[in-house]
C-alpha cells in the first residue's frame, strides 16, 4: 500500500519534495488486453504505484433499458443474451421468471428443471472463462486454452439445445423455446462426468503455483463492510467471507431440491475469489447431477397461460381458436398485468435483477436492470490505489466482469 | 581444405564467418519461432500452425500432407509477411532511435555468437581443437559483455516509441537485465576458479571448460552442474531473467503494458526484436551448455572422445575418425542439447505465471544475488582446500 511516510525533519521533507517526480497518467483501455472488453481505466501513476484509479465505462452501452420499453416481452429475451454474453442462459432465465413473477405465473417443474440446468451450464461456462481469463492476466496462458477447451465442448451442447452457440435466446414467458432434445441430458451428464478430472488439472496448474499465489495472495483485498457498502455480490462478495447465494437464500425455478455448498473465503483478495470460483464449478456440477437425476416429465411450458406463451405449431397450422392466439401473442405480446415487480436471480457474475413496471398489455413500461458487473466494478477506484500496475491487471481478472453487462 | 581456408585474407574470412553466423542464425531463431507456436500448441491441445502450404510440395501426395500439418512453411509465410507488410512508422516518435532500436537489438545477438564454440574436430595427432569463429581467451567475458548491451535496444525502443507503456516496458528492462547480470556473473565464477587451478595461468575460454569436462575418469568427466548445481540454478534463472522469457517477461508483459517495449513496433522491425530474443535464448542455451552440461560430450562421465573411440571399436570404419564426421557429430550434439534447452524455456513459458516486476528485482537483489556471493564463497574455500597450489 501506498503509505504517507512522515519526515521527522521537515527540512528534509522538503529537501525531498525537490526531487518530486510528475505523476503519469496512462490510459488503460478502452482496447487493452486485459480489460475485458471496453472497460477504460483512467490510472494515474507514481512510477509503477497507482496513486489513483477512475473507471471510465459506457463504451458499450446500448440502452437496453430503454429498447425493452419499445418491444414485447419475449421480443427483448436476445437483448438479455446480450448482458452477460458469457452466460446467456442464465440471464434468460432471470429475466423470464422475473416477467412470469409479475404475472403470477408458476411454470411447470421440467421448464424450472431444465432452467436450473441451463444456469448452471452456463455457469460452468462463465467461471470457465473467468479463470481462463484470470489466467492470461497473471501470464498463464495454458489455462485459458484448457478453460476454452471445455468451453467448446458446452457450448456444442448449448448448440444442439438452443440452436445458437453464444446468443441462445432460450426462455420465452412462461416457458422455453423448446423441450431439450431426445438423449441431450445424458451427454450433458457424460460432459460433467469427464469434466471434473479436467477441471482438477486446470486448477492444480494454478492453486499452489508459487508465482501465482505472489501475484493474487492479499492483491486487491476486499473487507466484508466494503463487500456490503458496495453492493458486491457473487463470488466477488463470498470470496470476502459473506455466503450469500440467493440460490438458497431465496430459492427461485426450484432450487430449493438441490443440495449444494456455498463456498466462502476468508481473506476478500484475488486469491481468494479464484478459489471460490474453482469450488463453484465442482457445486455447478453436483447441480446438474441431481438434475438429470430427478429430471421431471409433463410439460415443458404453462399450458393454462394461453395469453401468455404460444400454443405448439401444429395446433396453429390446423386449429383457428389457436391460430388467433398465436397471432395476438405475436403482435400484442404476452398479456400482463399492470404492476410492477423485482425479481433476481445468482448470476454466475453475481445477482443480476430486473425491474419491470407493467401498465397491462404486452410491452414493459419501464425495464431496470440492475447489472452484478457495474456494482462489482464500482469498488475498483477503491481497490486499485497503492498497487502496481501489474497488480490492476490482477484485481480486473479476479473481479470477472462482462462490460456487456456493466454498460447494458 | 584447410589450408585454403588459412591463404584466404583476414577479411574475406572475417566476412565469410560474419555471413555464416547470420545464415545460420536466422534460420535457427525463425525455427525457434516457429517450434514456439507449435510447442506452445501442443501444450494447450489444439493444433497449431498448420495451413501454409507451397505450390510446387502441395502436388506430392503424403508428404505434403505431413509438412502441411506439420507447419513448415508457416517458416516462410511468417517471414514474408513480415517482410513484406507495410512498415509503419508513428508520427510521435524519436524517427532515428526508433529505427535505430531493433538494429541495436540484432548486434549483441549476433557478435556473441561469434565467440562460442559449437563444437570439435579431431586432428591428425588425435587431439579435439574446439570449433569457434573467433578464438578469444576472455571467451565468456566477452559474451557478459557484448550480450549486456542488449539492454540499449529495450530502452531505445521504450524511450524512442514516446509513448507510455513502451516506456514503462523499457525502465522495467533496463532495472531488469542490469540487476540479473550480476548474479549471472558471480554464478560462473566458480566454474573458472575450479578450471583454472590456484598457480596456473588463468582462461575464461569456454572451450577449456568443456575441455575439463571431457576429462576421462570420474571427476574429469563430471558435468559442473553435478558439481556446481546452485550455481547451474543461479545461472538458468539470471539466463531466463536476461532473456527476457516468461516468468521474466517484464518488458514486454503482454497483459498489463499491450506489448512492454514493442508496442509500437510492427512488420520487420517487431520481428527483428524476436529473431534477437531467440538468438540471445540459443546463445544463452548454448554458453549453458558449455558450461554446465558438457558442451558436446554426449553424456555424462562419456565425452566426445569416448564416444568417437567406441564407434571405432565396434565398426572398425576409417570415417568414424574423420576430422568432418567428428565436427558434424560434435555440433549435432551441441545442437540438440541446445535445442532442448529451448524446448525447456518454452515448456516454462507455456506453463507457469508471470512475476510482478517487483517480485522479480526482489528475487534478483534478494534472492539470487546474496546466493550466488554465498556460492562463490563456498567454492572459494573449497576450491582453496582441495586444490593445494603447485
Amino acid at each position: 500500500m501506498a503509505t504517507e511516510f512522515s519526515f521527522p525533519d521537515p527540512a528534509a521533507k522538503a529537501a525531498i519534495a525537490e526531487y518530486e517526480s510528475e505523476k503519469l497518467s496512462l490510459s488503460m483501455g478502452p482496447s487493452h488486453p486485459s480489460t475485458h472488453g471496453v472497460l477504460r481505466l483512467q490510472l494515474e501513476l507514481d512510477g509503477e504505484v497507482v496513486t489513483k484509479c477512475e473507471p471510465i465505462i459506457g463504451y458499450l452501452h446500448r440502452g437496453d433499458e430503454k429498447i425493452a420499453e419499445n418491444m414485447t416481452y419475449n421480443q427483448f429475451v436476445p437483448y438479455t443474451d446480450r448482458l452477460d454474453y458469457i452466460a446467456p442462459l442464465a440471464n434468460n432465465m432471470a429475466y423470464a421468471i422475473a416477467v412470469e413473477k409479475l404475472a403470477k405465473l408458476e411454470v411447470p417443474a421440467r421448464c424450472q428443471a431444465i432452467r436450473v440446468l441451463t444456469a448452471e451450464m452456463a455457469r460452468l461456462s462463465s467461471h470457465l472463462l473467468g479463470l481462463g481469463a484470470f489466467g492470461i492476466d497473471t501470464g498463464a496462458w495454458t489455462v485459458f486454452m484448457y478453460t476454452f477447451n471445455e468451453r467448446e465442448k458446452l457450448y456444442r451442447l448449448f448448440e444442439e439445445l438452443t440452436g445458437a452457440r453464444f446468443t441462445t435466446s432460450y426462455s420465452r414467458i412462461g416457458g422455453l423455446a423448446r423441450d431439450v432434445p431426445e438423449g441431450w441430458t445424458g451427454r450433458v451428464s457424460a460432459f460433467c462426468d469427464q469434466f471434473l478430472p479436467i477441471l482438477e488439472e486446470i486448477l492444480a496448474l494454478l492453486t499452489r503455483n508459487k508465482i501465482f499465489m505472489d501475484r493474487t495472495v492479499g492483491i486487491g483485498v476486499i473487507s466484508k463492510e466494503d463487500a456490503i457498502a458496495y453492493g458486491l455480490t457473487g463470488p466477488n462478495l463470498r470470496g470476502s467471507g459473506l455466503g450469500l447465494d440467493l440460490r438458497k437464500d431465496c430459492p427461485y425455478s426450484g432450487y430449493q431440491q438441490y443440495e449444494f455448498d456455498v463456498p466462502v473465503g476468508t481473506t476478500g483478495d484475488s486469491y481468494d475469489r479464484y478459489l471460490v470460483r474453482g469450488e463453484e464449478m465442482r457445486q455447478s456440477v453436483r447441480i446438474i447431477h441431481q438434475v438429470i437425476a430427478t429430471f421431471p416429465g409433463g410439460p415443458w411450458y404453462a399450458t393454462e397461460a394461453r395469453k401468455i406463451f404460444a400454443p405448439p405449431k401444429d395446433k396453429i397450422l390446423t386449429s383457428m381458436e389457436e391460430l388467433i392466439q398465436n397471432f395476438m401473442l405475436v403482435t400484442e405480446g404476452p398479456q400482463m398485468p399492470a404492476g410492477e415487480v423485482y425479481f433476481e436471480a445468482e448470476n454466475p457474475k453475481g445477482v443480476l435483477g430486473f425491474y419491470v413496471v407493467s401498465k397491462g398489455g404486452g410491452v414493459p413500461w419501464r425495464l431496470k436492470i440492475r447489472a452484478p458487473s457495474f456494482c462489482n466494478l464500482s469498488i475498483l477506484p477503491k481497490l486499485c490505489v497503492g498497487t502496481m500496475v501489474s497488480d490492476v491487471v490482477a484485481i480486473l481478472g479476479s473481479l470477472d466482469f462482462v462490460m456487456g453487462e456493466c454498460d447494458r | 581444405m584447410l589450408d585454403l581456408w588459412n591463404n584466404l585474407h583476414p577479411l574475406v574470412q572475417g566476412l565469410i564467418k560474419g555471413l555464416a553466423v547470420i545464415l545460420v542464425i536466422f534460420p535457427l531463431a525463425g525455427a525457434s519461432s516457429l517450434a514456439e507456436r507449435k510447442v506452445s500448441a501442443w501444450m494447450q491441445g489444439r493444433p497449431g500452425p498448420n495451413r501454409a502450404m507451397v505450390p510446387w510440395i502441395a502436388w506430392i501426395p503424403f508428404l505434403s500432407t505431413f509438412l502441411r500439418r506439420l507447419g513448415l512453411f508457416h517458416l516462410l509465410a511468417d517471414g514474408g509477411k513480415l517482410l513484406f507488410k507495410e512498415e509503419p512508422l508513428p508520427g510521435h516518435v524519436n524517427k532515428l532511435y526508433f529505427i535505430l532500436a531493433p538494429v541495436i537489438a540484432m548486434m549483441p545477438a549476433f557478435t556473441t555468437v561469434t565467440v562460442v564454440p559449437f563444437g570439435a574436430y579431431l586432428t591428425g595427432s588425435g587431439e579435439m581443437v574446439p570449433l569457434m569463429l573467433a578464438n578469444v581467451d576472455v571467451g565468456l567475458l566477452a559474451v557478459f559483455a557484448v550480450s549486456s548491451l542488449g539492454v540499449y535496444s529495450l530502452i531505445l525502443a521504450g524511450w524512442a516509441s514516446n509513448s507510455k507503456y513502451p516506456f514503462l516496458g523499457g525502465v522495467r528492462a533496463s532495472a531488469q537485465l542490469i540487476s540479473y547480470e550480476l548474479s549471472m556473473t558471480l554464478s560462473v565464477v566458480p566454474v573458472f576458479l575450479w578450471i583454472n587451478a590456484p598457480g596456473t595461468a588463468g582462461t575464461m575460454s569456454l572451450a577449456r571448460v568443456v575441455e575439463f569436462q571431457s576429462q576421462p575418469g570420474f571427476w574429469g568427466g563430471t558435468w559442473f552442474v553435478f558439481l556446481m548445481p546452485v550455481s547451474a540454478f543461479i545461472f538458468l534463472v539470471s539466463l531466463f531473467a536476461e532473456t527476457n522469457r516468461q516468468p521474466f517477461d517484464m518488458a514486454e508483459s503482454e497483459a498489463d503494458l499491450v506489448g512492454g517495449f514493442h508496442t509500437e513496433f510492427g512488420a520487420f522491425k517487431w520481428s527483428l526484436f524476436f529473431v534477437a530474443e531467440y538468438s540471445h535464448m540459443l546463445v544463452g542455451s548454448g554458453v549453458f551448455i558449455l558450461l554446465f552440461l558438457g558442451g558436446w560430450n554426449p553424456l555424462p562421465w562419456v565425452s566426445l572422445a569416448d564416444l568417437i573411440g567406441g564407434l571405432h571399436r565396434l565398426t572398425h570404419a576409417a570415417a568414424v575418425v574423420h576430422p568432418l564426421f567428428v565436427g558434424v557429430l560434435s555440433i549435432v550434439i551441441f545442437l540438440v542439447k541446445v535445442l532442448a534447452m529451448i524446448f525447456f524455456f518454452m515448456w516454462i513459458r507455456w506453463t507457469i505465471p508471470r512475476f510482478r516486476y517487483d517480485q522479480v528485482m526482489k528475487l534478483g537483489w534478494q534472492r539470487l544475488l546474496p546466493l550466488a556471493i554465498g556460492n562463490l564463497v563456498f567454492y572459494a574455500l573449497a576450491i582453496a582446500f582441495l586444490q593445494k597450489p603447485v
